[in-house]
């Protein structure tokens, strides 16, 4: 049955985290979008652990609501616990983690979906992907050799479309591993995708095969807490959306409970390591080094004692517990022997056993900036399908791919994010240039230039693209233009007033054990103090003006790292002036004689669009790009 | 025209004088078949197409009407197995410059077959094909412009990479750190940054050192590669022309005259043994040996405030006057060595070293560390040791050590490593100042950066990498 069900404008394969970004972008601004999921009571789902943030994905979600994106907004509405990290270190790396209700948090996000104007939500499977060639020479100057014109259903139904976003997750082609047992099914025992792999290499699409794991759930009334050190949330909350009211989000939290791994779990491990599907070589797909199952980490570092476990709730509608830190894929009986071996789980009982999942995801090097796949018109790709793996990095590119999506159908430029602007940035030109053998985890040493991508100024960074290109309201985007002005004249203002050496000024210097004043100096100058703080000031400063604290701290970030927040952005202006040397889309690399043969053949395979993506790929060394440049110059002239 | 990297170039390669061989080197696609059409072997066919890779043959070089021009020896050498990775010819002449000239003429005669290489195109090549990092670029364009023994050893140290090993060994363990410190921020619970400032700030004031040392040698570098620069000031008739004679003369080797284009000035560079010195010579000192130029106040203030080294002649045999005390007062900061000429006139001598602080001369101190005064006479030629001497204590601390370290000579180096040098520092100051570690990588990647653009290397995906292949990463 060849049937046109429906024709729309976009189709989002995928109800997951990137899936839900992608189709409430493209629904909102104004596309005819339908959402496809093999079950709609499992959208937003978070089949792993149960928080929304940390170490550089709190960036993540604070730069997807800049830019008018769901998930700090859904966050903020279904956390149990919040907690801002690494705050003894600098503001470049403090990032905020919350705790989410997994059934609020899914529940919550479809009934925004369901809400949403111009969006559909289908419960059913695509099996294919339909195209047809491209004819006008313009577009196949671009390099594209095909078109998106519709999605075929397992009915046989088609829905034809403009273009259509793969947010496949870990679905394709799922099977999961416990030991010698193997589930063909996706996450958690769902449906897994079996047709549109096939669709996808008849197409011309490369794919690999990458795995990862989860830990057990366990009952928590069969857990002993009093063995473990609990862990508290924040008083008071920050919320992760810029747009909720911080008072909205004060109230009770749960708590975590931190445990650890010891010399007899690692024994009972190393006994029966020949049972682990990967050691026996069961297991084709690369896992993520940096997320490692129990067993790795005992099999690669021998001399570490023990490793920490923290026992984190599910949700307040079930009792079962997350055991972060030991996902694992040995058989049953050997994890419940392993879980048991650690302080307070002696007795725990286990509701979902742990498992590994492999999966078809795409070689992102097929990737175009926009996460369009290159060849293909119309096709774009995000989340887990893209080899990336964690929600917030799904959430960020379906949010990426969402935009770009709609402003290719509305005829308007994409949008760019470059590695000084956002994380997002960082994570697309990491999957665009890179060849990723393994799933792409955010992390803050991914980034280069971190301080200037502080999650406490997402705002500043990204909401002016986000408003142009129409997610962000007009009343939203003017409260940032306020406070940008408001941070200004405060600075100016702090630099501007000088207190001299007077009693009170002394008295309050020593008071706060800082060094009384020798010369007269700025108000500016007292807050690069360390034990100084604008709070502080207040009682030498009384003309202060009333700000809000998300202004105050602002202020007081620019002010006190100014020197290396300048140093940094002199690193960014030398790399922006490799980006901004553009590679026409139809170069041919054959022409570049000089060339060696690798870096050609991975030229070809990458294909940047600019000096500073080419420079980042491997293979290509400086010399390479020396005589790019020296051949682009060239044709400059020439033409 | 524009020139671009797939035209094919030529160009004499070696000296341009009447030396008994010359050569002319052709590189790039068309080289061998820009080449054949001038060549023919003993029996008067055009066969280089078929030579071997790696051969040298005999024949004749012949012009459009197939007139011979000379006797040649011709070697082929296919890309990638040649200095420029390109397919390169070489034409052995008769040398003669006339001959050289008329074989690169007929060589270059059609511009989209061949054409005349640009300075450092060859090695340019080299470098954009991969052969050569740039240090090593550089080092080749250093050896072809070295004057003197040292600068040439120098310049071979760099081309056989000693100053990419100590700076690539710099860059590891810079990376190494900051390897280290993302990894704790990223995975707390397996890297500890206790102790850690501490340290690092040892490794820190090692790297500092180690800079400081390269940078050290980057003057006496220069120095000793491009030679001292040197003024002869005093009054007329003090020995001014006889001095210069003498270091020009036959215990000393004029390498280079080069007539100043811009100035009324001849340039010498003078060997002294293994000191080169860079003497600034005005003109008129020249004219002649008895016709004697004054020099005077005028020329000095002129030239001494470019000079490394300032010979200041006094006749001996003459009381100082006004003018003597005029050029003592312009010449008061430099280094200075005070030659009391016409030693050999002994029963007339009035000025020694112990009595020219008197009066008049109390603007240089001559006992200070810039100072050195000795006793010459040119007529006799003595006094040239001690003169040596005196420029080997005022600029090499006494000790002029062979080429046994690796100096920095090379100006894009010294900046590059004068950045490395102040980022490091901020390092230390962050380190000093209790900022969290975070922190440190600004300096630390700056540090690193500066160090890998002296080797051309650019930062790329190798941190991540480290990151990934040192250490263990938790969830």
């Amino acid at each position: 049955m060849d049937k046109i069900i429906e024709s729309v404008d976009v189709c989002i394969i995928g109800a997951g985290h990137a899936g839900c970004e992608a189709a409430l972008a493209c629904a909102r601004l104004g596309l005819s979008t339908m959402i496809f999921t093999v079950s709609a009571d499992n959208i937003a789902f978070m089949p792993c652990n149960p928080h929304i943030g940390g170490s550089s994905k709190g960036h993540l979600v604070r730069e997807i609501d800049a830019l008018g994106g769901e998930m700090g907004k859904n966050i903020d509405k279904t956390f149990l616990q919040s907690k801002m990290l690494n705050t003894s270190k600098g503001p470049a790396v403090h990032s905020l983690r919350a705790q989410a209700d997994k059934l609020q948090y899914s529940l919550s996000m479809k009934k925004i979906l369901e809400n949403q104007e111009n969006l559909t939500i289908k419960q059913t499977e695509v099996v294919e992907i339909l195209t047809s060639e491209i004819t006008d020479e313009d577009k196949k100057k671009l390099g594209y050799e095909k078109q998106v014109i519709g999605v075929r259903i397992e009915t046989g139904g088609i829905y034809t479309c403009k273009s259509a976003i793969l947010c496949t997750g870990t679905y394709l082609k799922a099977r999961c591993l416990c030991g010698e047992s193997i589930t063909y099914t996706g996450p958690n025992g769902m449906q897994p995708s079996n047709k549109l792999s096939k669709s996808l290499l008849d197409i011309g699409i490369g794919l690999r095969r990458f795995k990862t794991g989860t830990p057990a759930r366990m009952d928590g009334n069969s857990i002993d807490y009093s063995k473990m050190e609990e862990q508290f949330g924040d008083t008071p909350v920050v919320p992760f959306s810029f747009s909720t009211n911080p008072e909205d989000v004060q109230k009770p939290q749960m708590s975590c409970y931190l445990t650890y791994t010891n010399e007899k779990t690692h024994e009972i491990i190393r006994a029966n390591i020949d049972r682990s599907p990967i050691y026996a070589g069961v297991i084709e797909g690369v896992g993520p080094r940096y997320c490692p199952s129990i067993e790795d980490k005992v099999v690669k570092f021998p001399d570490k004692i023990r490793h920490q476990v923290f026992i984190e709730p599910e949700g307040t509608f079930t009792n079962e517990m997350y055991v972060d830190g030991m996902s694992s894929s040995m058989p049953e009986d050997v994890q419940i022997q392993m879980y048991r071996s650690v302080p307070g789980l002696e007795h725990c009982k286990i509701v979902k056993n742990a498992y590994a999942i492999e999966y078809d995801c795409l070689c992102s090097g097929q990737l175009s900036p926009t996460l369009e796949i290159r060849q293909i018109r119309g096709l774009f790709s995000a989340g887990q399908f893209n080899g990336s793996s964690g929600y917030e990095e799904a959430a960020a590119q379906g949010l990426y791919a969402g935009i770009n999506c709609a402003m290719q159908i509305k005829n308007k430029p994409y949008i760019t994010i470059d590695r000084s602007e956002g994380y997002i940035g960082v994570l697309v030109d990491d999957l665009v240039t890179k060849d990723n053998l393994e799933p792409y985890r955010m992390m803050t040493s991914r980034a280069e230039y971190r301080l200037l991508l502080r999650q406490d100024n997402a705002d500043i960074r990204l909401r002016k693209k986000g408003y142009e290109a129409g997610l962000i309201s007009e009343e939203e985007y003017q409260s940032l233009l306020l406070k940008e002005e408001q941070i200004k004249e405060e600075i100016d203002r702090l630099k501007s007033i000088r207190v001299g050496a007077a009693k009170n000024i002394q008295e309050f210097m020593i008071e706060h054990g800082s060094t009384p004043l020798k010369t007269a100096c700025t108000l500016a100058e007292l807050i690069c103090r360390p034990e100084l703080s604008y709070d502080d000031l207040a009682p030498i400063d009384p003309d202060r003006p009333k700000l809000s604290k998300a202004v105050t701290d602002q202020v007081e970030i620019n002010i006190r790292y100014e020197g290396y927040i300048t140093r940094q952005e002199a690193q960014v202006s030398a790399f922006k002036k490799m980006e901004e040397k553009k590679i026409p889309a139809d170069i041919n690399y054959d022409d570049v004689s000089s060339l060696r043969i690798e870096a050609r053949q991975r030229l070809k395979q990458f294909r940047p669009v600019n000096i500073g993506q080419a420079s980042r790929i491997s293979g290509v060394n400086p010399a390479d790009v020396s005589v790019l440049l020296v051949y682009l110059d060239a044709q400059k002239k020439n033409n | 025209m524009i020139h671009t990297n797939e035209d094919t170039i030529a160009a004499i390669a070696t000296a341009m004088s009447d030396a008994g061989i010359g050569i002319i080197r052709v590189s790039g696609k068309k080289a061998i078949s820009c080449v054949s059409k001038y060549y023919i072997n003993s029996k008067k066919v055009h066969d280089l197409e078929e030579h071997e890779a790696g051969t040298i043959k005999f024949g004749f070089f012949i012009d459009d009407d197939e007139n011979i021009i000379d006797e040649v020896m011709v070697s082929v050498m296919k890309a990638p197995h040649s200095y420029t990775r390109e397919d390169v010819v070489e034409v052995n002449t008769h040398g003669g410059s006339l001959v050289m000239q008329q074989v690169l003429k007929l060589l270059t005669s059609d511009e989209n077959v061949c054409r005349l290489a640009e300075p450092g195109e060859f090695t340019k090549r080299a470098f954009l094909n991969g052969r050569i990092d740039l240090t090593r670029a550089e080092a080749v364009m250093d050896i072809i412009e070295a004057k003197n023994e040292f600068a040439l050893k120098n310049s071979e140290k760099q081309l056989r990479g000693s100053m990419r090993d100590l700076i690539h060994s710099l860059r590891e363990k810079i990376l190494y750190e900051m390897a280290f410190i993302e990894s704790a921020l990223d995975d707390p619970e397996n890297y500890n940054l206790d102790g850690y400032p501490e340290k690092l700030s040892g490794n820190l004031s090692r790297w500092i050192s180690k800079t400081k040392k390269l940078l050290g040698t980057a003057d006496e570098g220069r120095l000793r590669t491009s030679g001292i620069v040197t003024v002869i000031v005093g009054k007329p008739n003090s020995g001014k022309s006889s001095l210069l004679n003498v270091l020009t003369g036959e215990e000393t080797a004029i390498v280079t005259d080069i007539a100043g284009t811009t100035r009324d000035v001849i340039e010498h560079d003078v060997k002294i043994s293994d000191l080169l010195l860079h003497v600034i010579d005005t003109a008129g000192i020249r004219e002649a040996t008895d016709k004697i130029e004054a020099i005077g106040v005028d020329r000095a203030k002129k030239y001494a405030s470019d000079a490394d080294l300032i010979l200041y002649v006094i006749d001996s045999t003459r009381e100082l006057d006004e003018e003597d005390k005029q050029i003592a007062e312009i010449i008061k900061d430099k280094k200075v060595i005070v030659l009391l000429n016409k030693s050999d006139l002994e029963e007339n001598i009035i000025l020694t070293k112990e009595n020219l602080t008197d009066n008049i001369f109390s603007a240089i101190n001559i006992d200070g560390e810039n100072t050195r005064v000795i006793q010459t006479s040119m007529l006799n030629e003595s006094g040239i040791n001690d003169l040596k001497q005196a420029i080997v204590e005022l600029f090499f601390n006494g000790h002029l050590v062979p080429c046994e370290e690796m100096y920095v000579t090379n100006l894009r180096h010294k900046k590059l490593l004068e950045n490395a040098l102040s980022s490091l520092m901020l390092v230390e100051q962050s380190v000093e100042d209790g900022m969290s570690e975070d922190f440190y990588a600004i300096d630390l990647m700056n540090a690193y950066k500066y160090l890998g653009e002296i080797l051309g290397e650019e930062v790329g995906e190798d941190l991540v990498n480290e990151i990934f292949s040192k250490f263990c990463m938790g969830k």
